[in-house]
This record gives structure tokens, C-alpha cells and sequence, in this order.
């Protein structure tokens, strides 16, 4: 009788596959998934930062330019580690290849791994060509450097796990697209990556700090500028809350099989 | 140890109106080593039952393993043991066929799998075709690499899910062969397919599903025997007496009927020349898995 082949790498192995092949799916693709987020923060700086530079009061002695370039870095981090599982997955269950990965016996903690992993990395693959870029126009600040590596590990990380949540739910383009423009979309923009959040009106000022997006801008920023709205390990306590809490679903629907295995 | 066992296996849809029951009660066990064909009209649960032994869709109630392991509960044993050829022609539109191919290997925790690749990939004409992007294949070719990628970690039990639909003659021929040679070699083989010929010619033991039950489930040669052994074939213009209509297969001008022995024969053609239907070029042979086939479909419960 025959016997199948015997799995010389172990469950780590399959993982790692999976890991290396999401890193592939976005890498073979790097013009449209790392180089065009790159040019269009840089747009944004070029744009906002001229227009807003003289009019826009931030952190005291904080010159804007230098407030609004990590804004735009987390900004970036963020919707891409997003839109790196979450379209990975849409077109997978589109196309119908997701088959492949479902005949094998990777766990639900392998393809959680997996697509966060490479949704992180891309996250942190633009982040980085982003502060490259930028740098040129306002060298950062290192004022505390292990803030910016828990902000931008934890912020991609979530929005890595929402992603694989939104592609396990989503069944066509378009409800991608509304999740994308009317959830992702407005709290990044709401966020405070591009003011103080002290700046706004009442309402609005208590209603960002329900938006755990800003605590990622907010915690991240204060990294480089050695000033932020709240405290960072608010914000570190926030950002972690959320990244177990939507960790915990995805892993969830994964084992589940939500939507893959009917 | 049966190779796969189906375990009063049901599936319900859920859906308007109590939902679809697609299949109901299903039980039989394949040994290690068959052949073994799964047929039935469109609709009949063969797809899902298939479904549910890959662990891509769950069984409402009973139980499936796979060389004793269960497709839910021990999913990861199971699913190393089987190797599945989707009936769907998909493909991963970022990857050469050696990538795919690796990367499949990967999953299944498999390392340095080369060799079994390019054996696959000769066996299945597709050594010339290795480097080549996914999306440059002719459909025909995606097929083969779907066959390579149920194989790569060398799976005791294969699935081939419809795997000629849509496929022409020659590379038939070339998948038949390749999979025969791995079934002599000790792997057991489920097959669904629409070609009765290729069942009758690769199967030494059918189910027939209909209705998401199993309504037959024999020897291929029992099944040939045991019913209507006979078929009366001609051509005809003129309508058959109704008594004849109900019982013949036609097709165009063909007409096939059954006999049981040739007292049948003879009192069959004595109600075509009562009814004065004329008969042209008239043959009497053998039942094929076709007849058969249509002799239970019809017979059978919805």
C-alpha cells in the first residue's frame, strides 16, 4: 500500500510556504504593491505639506513637514498591510485557486500566520520607502525609536488580521471596495495623520479617540517627534487591545471555516 | 482498513423552504488498491460528497475517513493521504507550473520534492512547460498540472473530480495511462466522470448516486451482467407502439432496447412487425455501462 510522502519540513514547513508564497504574490507585483503607495504618500506630502505647512498649528515647536511625514508613514503601513491579505484572499476565492490551500492540512494558526506575516511585511516594505523618500525633505527624528518599531509591528499587524477578516467575508469586489472606502478609508483619514487631533472641535475631538486608528498615528508619531496627544502606552494598550481582539476573530472564522468550507 | 469509508454520510443545504438535501444516507467503503468509479446524473451529490471527503464542504451528519483517519476530526492526516484533481479548471495566475508545484509540495510540509516534479511533469507532458507562467497554458495543459498538483506529496488515495470534461483524445489517453500505471503501483483511485466508457473501461467497482442516494454499488462486470444483458439496436423512421416507447432509448433515429435472452429478442422484434415499424440495420450486442446506467436511473426513486 502506498504510503504519501513524508512530511520532512513539518506544520512549520507548510507555513513558511504559505508565508513565502504571499511574500511572492505581492513582490512579483512590486510596482503596483510597494513603488505606487511610496508615490502617492509622497503626493500627499508634496501637496499638504506645502498647502498647510504655515496654516496648521501642531505640537508647539513641532514644524509640520516633520509632524505630518510619520502620519503619512504609519497611513501607508496601515492600508497596505490591509489591502495585502484582504485582496490576496478576494481574488483567491474569485478566481477559485484558494482550493489549493484548502485541500491541505495548513491549521487555522498557519494561514493567520501566513497572510499577516506578508501583509506585514509589504506594510513595512512601503513604511520604510516612504520614510526613505521623505526623509529627503525633513530628516526624522529618532526621539524614541522603540515606540516606532511597536507602533508600526502592531498597527500592520492588525490591519493585516482585519484584512484576512475582511477577505474571509467579502464574496465579491465591490463589498472589498465598501469595506475599504467606507471603514478603512475614513478612520485613517479621521486618524489625525494629517492634525493634531487637539485641533478639533469638541465632538470630533472625542470621537477620534474611539478610533483606535489614531492611537497607531498618534503612538507611532510620537517615536519620532518625542510629543504626542495622549500618552504612548495608552495608545500601546489600545493598539494592543485591538490587535488581539481582531486576531482572535480571524482565527476564529479560520477554524471555523467561515464562508470556505460550507 | 478501507482506504475511504462513507459513513451514512447526509448533506443538507440550508435555504428557503427547509433547504436541498443533497445527499442522504450515503455508506460504502473503498478497499486500498481500487479502481473505483462514483456516477450519476447532474445533481445526484456526487460533487458534494466529494466535497465533504476533501474537507472543502462538511457533512450535516455521519462520518467519512480516509485510511482511518476522519476528514473532520483528524483533518490534517486525512488530508495528506488524499490527493484531489478539482473539477474546476483553476490556477494560481502568479506562478510558473514548477512554482505551483513547489509550493504545493510546501504546504504539505514536503521539501525537496524535485525529482517527483519532474517525474510528474514528464509523465503528464508537461516537462517542456515547467518555467512557463500559469496563465500561458492552453486548458488542456492547466488540466495536467491540476493532476501534478493532487500528486506532489504523493497521496495513497486520488480523487479525479470530472478530470477529462472538456479534455481532448490524446491527452485522455495520456491521463488514463498515468493514472492506471499509479493505481498498479498501489494507489486507490475515485473517480467521477460523465464518459461511462471511461468508467466501464477503469473501474473494477461503481456507485451510482441519484438523488443524493446510493443506488447501486457493484463490480463493473456484475453491474454489465446483472442487468439487462442484451441490447437490441436499429434505426427506424416511424413511432414505436407506445408499450415499446416507454421502455426504448432513443437517439435521433436510433432506438435501443433491452432484452434478457433471446426469447425476448424474438417476441420485441414480433411487436415491431405487428405494429409494422420498419426496422433497419438491426443489431443485437452486448449492455454497455450506458444502458445499465439509464436502466437504474430510471428505476430508481427520485
Amino acid at each position: 500500500m502506498k504510503t504519501p510522502a513524508s512530511p520532512s519540513g513539518g506544520a512549520l514547513h507548510g507555513a513558511r510556504t504559505l508565508f513565502h508564497k504571499e511574500v511572492l504574490r505581492f513582490w512579483k507585483v512590486g510596482f503596483q504593491t510597494v513603488a505606487a503607495p511610496v508615490l502617492s504618500a509622497l503626493l500627499y506630502l508634496l501637496i499638504f505639506g506645502h498647502v498647510l505647512s504655515d496654516k496648521v498649528q501642531v505640537f508647539g515647536n513641532v514644524g509640520y513637514t516633520r509632524f505630518l511625514i510619520p502620519g503619512l508613514v504609519m497611513m501607508s503601513v496601515l492600508q497596505n498591510a490591509f489591502a495585502n491579505s484582504s485582496s490576496s484572499l478576494i481574488q483567491s476565492k474569485i478566481t477559485g485557486n484558494l482550493v489549493f490551500l484548502l485541500l491541505t492540512p495548513l491549521s487555522h494558526w498557519a494561514w493567520f500566520a501566513a497572510y499577516v506575516g506578508a501583509s506585514m511585511l509589504r506594510a513595512l516594505a512601503v513604511g520604510a520607502g516612504v520614510l526613505l523618500v521623505t526623509a529627503w525633505f525633513s530628516p526624522p527624528g529618532l526621539a524614541q525609536p522603540g515606540w516606532i518599531v511597536a507602533f508600526a509591528l502592531l498597527g500592520a499587524g492588525m490591519l493585516g488580521a482585519l484584512g484576512l477578516v475582511a477577505g474571509l467575508w467579502a464574496e465579491k469586489f465591490d463589498q472589498m471596495a465598501a469595506f475599504q472606502n467606507f471603514i478603512i478609508l475614513p478612520m485613517t483619514f479621521l486618524s489625525g495623520v494629517f492634525y493634531s487631533v487637539h485641533s478639533l472641535p469638541a465632538f470630533w475631538y472625542g470621537l477620534s479617540h474611539l478610533n483606535p486608528f489614531f492611537y497607531m498615528i498618534d503612538g507611532f508619531r510620537s517615536g519620532f517627534v518625542g510629543a504626542s496627544d495622549v500618552s504612548p502606552w495608552l495608545s500601546l494598550g489600545v493598539v494592543g487591545a485591538s490587535f488581539l481582539a481582531v486576531s482572535a476573530l480571524a482565527l476564529r472564522l479560520l477554524k471555523t471555516g467561515y464562508k470556505l468550507r460550507h | 482498513m478501507p482506504a475511504v469509508r462513507f459513513d451514512d454520510v447526509s448533506k443538507t443545504y440550508a435555504g428557503k423552504g427547509g433547504g436541498l438535501r443533497a445527499l442522504d444516507g450515503v455508506s460504502f467503503d473503498i478497499e486500498p488498491g481500487e479502481f473505483f468509479g462514483l456516477l450519476g446524473p447532474n445533481g445526484a451529490g456526487k460533487t458534494t460528497l466529494i466535497s465533504i471527503l476533501a474537507g472543502l464542504a462538511r457533512a450535516s451528519s455521519g462520518r467519512v475517513q480516509v485510511m482511518g483517519h476522519d476528514v473532520a476530526g483528524d483533518f490534517a492526516a486525512a488530508r495528506r493521504a488524499l490527493g484531489v484533481v478539482p473539477q474546476e479548471l483553476v490556477f494560481d495566475p502568479f506562478f510558473s507550473v514548477r512554482e505551483a508545484l513547489r509550493i504545493q509540495s510546501g504546504y504539505f510540509g514536503v521539501r525537496g520534492n524535485d525529482a517527483w516534479i519532474d517525474e510528474l511533469l514528464l509523465n503528464l507532458d508537461l516537462a517542456d512547460k515547467a518555467d512557463v507562467n500559469m496563465r500561458q497554458l492552453s486548458g488542456g495543459m492547466k488540466r495536467r498540472v491540476l493532476v501534478a498538483q493532487a500528486l506532489v506529496h504523493r497521496p495513497p488515495v486520488i480523487v479525479l473530480d470530472e478530470p477529462t470534461a472538456g479534455v481532448d483524445v490524446e491527452l485522455r489517453q495520456t491521463l488514463w495511462q498515468f493514472i492506471a500505471r499509479l493505481n498498479r503501483e498501489g494507489h486507490t483511485v475515485l473517480l467521477t466522470t460523465h464518459y461511462l466508457e471511461e468508467a466501464e473501461a477503469l473501474c473494477s467497482r461503481i456507485a451510482m448516486l441519484k438523488g443524493g442516494r446510493v443506488v447501486a454499488l457493484q463490480r463493473t462486470a456484475e453491474l454489465l451482467t446483472g442487468t439487462a444483458s442484451t441490447m437490441l439496436r436499429f434505426k427506424t423512421d416511424q413511432p414505436l407502439p407506445a408499450a415499446l416507447a416507454q421502455r426504448a432509448r432513443s437517439t435521433g433515429r436510433i432506438v435501443q432496447l433491452k432484452a434478457h435472452d433471446a426469447a425476448e429478442v424474438e417476441s420485441l422484434l414480433g411487436a415491431l412487425r405487428t405494429a409494422g415499424v420498419k426496422v433497419e440495420e438491426l443489431e443485437i450486442g452486448r449492455a454497455d455501462l450506458e444502458d445499465v446506467f439509464v436502466q437504474i436511473m430510471r428505476g430508481a426513486p427520485a
